[in-house]
């Protein structure tokens, strides 16, 4: 097994994608000539060529569009958005055209294609190009959504959703693409709809997915240092949503905090709240816990910055509370 | 000239009411028909139509108050008026009902010691009260974890402290509870020391059916007639209809238009005790007996024997329906020319029912269940039967037409067709 970042997993995955099915293209702002924003798709130009490779305007709702049309006729494009904050620019051909065609043509047409890309808040970004938009996707009956954190989850999702025939937005972060972790030299993929217990404890069910992972598990790190054994539930894929798993942990727990780094209302985090509250209430020994960030666009200040979101402490503090430690 | 807003009975057996809330605050104008409040009266909750006209000058029965029929809830007159001698009247007219509240609300807190300062005692009061009036301790708060353990292990959460924010009593508090379960509770204090009698206030609904069910079983000289129906026409007949019906007809419904129809050819039984004469009556109304959690009610379906069987089902529904939320009018749930109560989900075998007034007869019907029997050629052989037991008022049925009557219904039962005969 080889220790390398998400970039270069991720960065395998198309690599591997695109060897194995030539209809897999790869479209966005810098991916080709630049090798990426991110660097996530180096060296692919230099491999594959034009039009595998294709390097577009700065005009996102065009190229998603383009996209759009390419997998409608049977092509398999992996669009790279440089952010999600620009991929606001391209929601109406996401939202009214990739996620409604195969119902419109009553299963006549698939649209077999990848929306990629760094979302959330990464550092000294400010408002506009700190925020964490998964809730708009994750909305969106049609579109398949999934989150990674680490090198192995990120290379088995993105194999998985290049080869599905739905639409599927997978949500990066630009500051953990470096983060490091074990990946098999064989071929693998993990499947949509199936979370990963990447801790397992007795007393408190964290909840979470994408970059506040590893800041969860820190978390149960220091709620171990006050003798509480926490489970953190990854979940991955967010649609189609492994409810299963959430439950299961519950049913064990009796006691759940969910963190989610966007906003806190109407957010993909209040839903998951709201199917715990229902579907396990009497197994709940405790109100369900929400850790989003703060319900005010991103200050530039970085202290405040750091303040808005969610942080070790505030997972811990969330935990004594459901603990009825404090 | 200002005169004052009585208490009027809402529904014919109504006594007392307390009133909701008021749509009208003081100082509005209020013509006549307008809604001036509503009123939990003992079976439902009823909106109180102004049938005078005026400024509402002053409210004397606050929301939440029950005030007998004829008390004074309200003034009504020309704005700047002197209601001073009204309300004074008023406090005299309505002072039986005083000393009532008082006495209630001593009887709801017995163990309270006399040194209590007035108002703790008053919360203290207040506080039983509302646990009583939800029957089970609803108030206590209590993760929704706490509470099905405590119900699994038979726990009265109500004597668990709770260690949790505000006092919530939380999986810990059940699972270290010593105490006894709250069965022992209601075994009566010799049985257990653990256990402390609970007095529960009697609600308006809880007086009425006390009233009117001892009224009932005092007056009326009662008899029972008991036979076995075997069930398996019926069930087939059931089954068949529904195969072809859009809404599949309830059982109940079944039984309403199998007793009407008997009914119907034993007018007799129709009919009620009216102390100088008997009052056969024209309509076959039939009321079934619907558990309400905290009483009950009888929901009628009129006319039965000129109906459908899917009319039936489909007003039965709704009137459940509406029971279930309290919204039914008094004329949906008074006057049943013959009642039935169903305790078959309850896994009973059988057993004898109080005569619901005005009618004189009133059908229990038990559960069905697989029975051996021995048929017409001496074989044992199983067959669904069911339990019915009429009970009758001998002032009005005697013997053997109360026999015939349930023959009959026995015969309609097991043979369905027959209802064509």
């Amino acid at each position: 097994m080889a220790e390398i970042s998400i970039r270069d997993a991720l960065n395998q995955a198309l690599d591997e994608e695109m060897a194995r099915d030539e209809r897999v293209f790869i479209l966005g702002e810098e991916v080709g000539e630049y090798n990426g924003a991110y660097k996530v798709t180096r060296g692919l130009l230099d491999k594959y060529g034009v039009p595998r490779v294709l390097d577009t305007p700065i005009a996102e709702l065009g190229f998603t569009g383009l996209a759009v049309g390419a997998a409608t006729v049977g092509l398999r494009p992996v669009v790279e958005w440089m952010t999600f904050n620009f991929s606001l620019l391209a929601l109406d051909q996401v939202i009214n055209n990739a996620a409604k065609m195969r119902h419109m043509s009553g299963g006549q047409l698939s649209v077999p294609i990848v929306f990629r890309g760094p979302n959330g808040p990464a550092e000294y970004l400010s408002s506009q190009h700190s925020q964490a938009l998964q809730s708009l996707y994750v909305h969106v009956p049609g579109l398949k959504v999934a989150a990674y954190a680490t090198p192995y989850d990120a290379k088995g999702l993105l194999k998985t959703a290049i080869r599905d025939d739905n639409p599927v937005v997978l949500l990066e972060s630009e500051l953990a693409y470096a983060w490091t972790g074990e990946v098999p030299d064989e071929e693998y993929t993990i499947p949509l709809g199936k979370a990963d217990v990447k801790r397992e404890g007795s007393e408190v069910t964290l909840i979470t997915y994408s970059k506040p992972v590893r800041m969860v598990m820190e978390a149960a790190s220091e709620l171990e240092k006050l003798g509480v054994d926490a489970e953190v539930v990854d979940l991955r894929s967010l649609r189609p949503l492994d409810e299963e798993a959430i439950y299961a942990s519950v049913r064990k727990t009796n006691r759940a905090v969910v963190v989610d780094e966007s906003w806190p209302v109407a957010s993909f985090g209040s839903h998951v709240a709201w199917l715990i509250s229902r579907n396990c209430f009497d197994m709940l020994d405790a109100q369900v816990e929400l850790v989003s960030s703060e319900d005010v666009p991103m200050p530039y200040n970085h202290t405040l910055e750091l303040a808005v979101q969610p942080s070790v402490e505030k997972i811990v503090a969330a935990a004594k509370r459901v603990l009825y430690m404090e | 000239m200002a005169e004052k807003v009585l208490m009027t009975a809402l529904s014919p057996t109504m006594e007392e009411g307390t009133i909701v809330s008021w749509n009208k605050k003081e100082g509005d104008s209020v013509a006549a028909g307008d809604l001036l409040c509503e009123v939990e009266t003992d079976k439902a909750t009823m909106d109180y139509e102004s049938t005078q006209e005026g400024v509402l000058l002053r409210i004397v029965k606050a929301e939440g108050t029950s005030s007998r029929v004829g008390d004074t809830i309200a003034i009504l007159g020309e704005q700047g008026e002197d209601i001073d001698s009204l309300l004074q009247e008023s406090a005299d007219g309505s002072q039986p009902s005083g000393p009532e509240g008082e006495s209630a609300a001593e009887a709801a807190a017995p163990e309270a010691p006399e040194a209590v300062a007035p108002e703790a005692h008053e919360a203290a009061a207040r506080s039983r009260d509302s646990a009583g009036a939800q029957g089970d301790g609803a108030r206590v708060k209590a993760s929704p974890l706490a509470r099905k353990i405590a119900s699994e292990r038979g726990i009265d959460l109500s004597r668990v402290s709770g260690s949790g924010p505000a006092g919530r009593v939380v999986k810990a508090d059940v699972e270290g509870f010593t105490g006894a379960p709250a069965e022992a509770a209601t075994r009566g204090a010799a049985a257990s020391a653990a256990g402390e009698n609970v007095t529960v206030p009697v609600s308006g609904k809880r007086a009425v059916i006390a009233r009117r069910l001892a009224e009932s079983k005092f007056s009326a000289p009662h008899y029972y007639l008991k036979s076995s129906v075997r069930m398996d026409g019926a069930m087939q007949a059931r089954k068949d209809l529904n195969a072809e019906a859009s809404e599949k007809v309830g059982f109940n419904a079944f039984l309403m238009k199998f007793a009407a129809e008997a009914l119907r050819r034993h007018p007799q039984v129709n009919a009620s005790w009216q102390g100088d004469h008997i009052l056969q009556f024209g309509s076959v109304d039939i009321g079934l007996a619907v558990d309400l959690g905290n009483g009950l009610i009888t929901p009628i379906v009129r006319n039965c024997g000129n109906k459908g069987i899917v009319d039936i089902d489909a007003e039965l529904k709704d009137l459940v329906a509406r029971a279930g939320s309290g919204k039914l009018q008094p004329e949906e749930y008074t006057g049943a020319t013959f009642t039935i109560s169903n305790l078959g989900s309850f896994g009973i075998e059988e057993f004898t029912a109080i005569i619901n007034p005005p009618g004189s007869a009133i059908l229990a019907v038990g559960e069905i269940a697989k029975t051996p029997v021995v048929n017409d050629g001496d074989e044992l052989e199983i067959a669904q039967i069911m339990k019915m037991t009429l009970s009758c008022d001998h002032r009005v049925i005697d013997g053997a037409e109360g026999g015939r009557f349930l023959y009959e219904l026995k015969r309609i039962v097991e043979n369905p067709v027959r209802v064509l005969f």
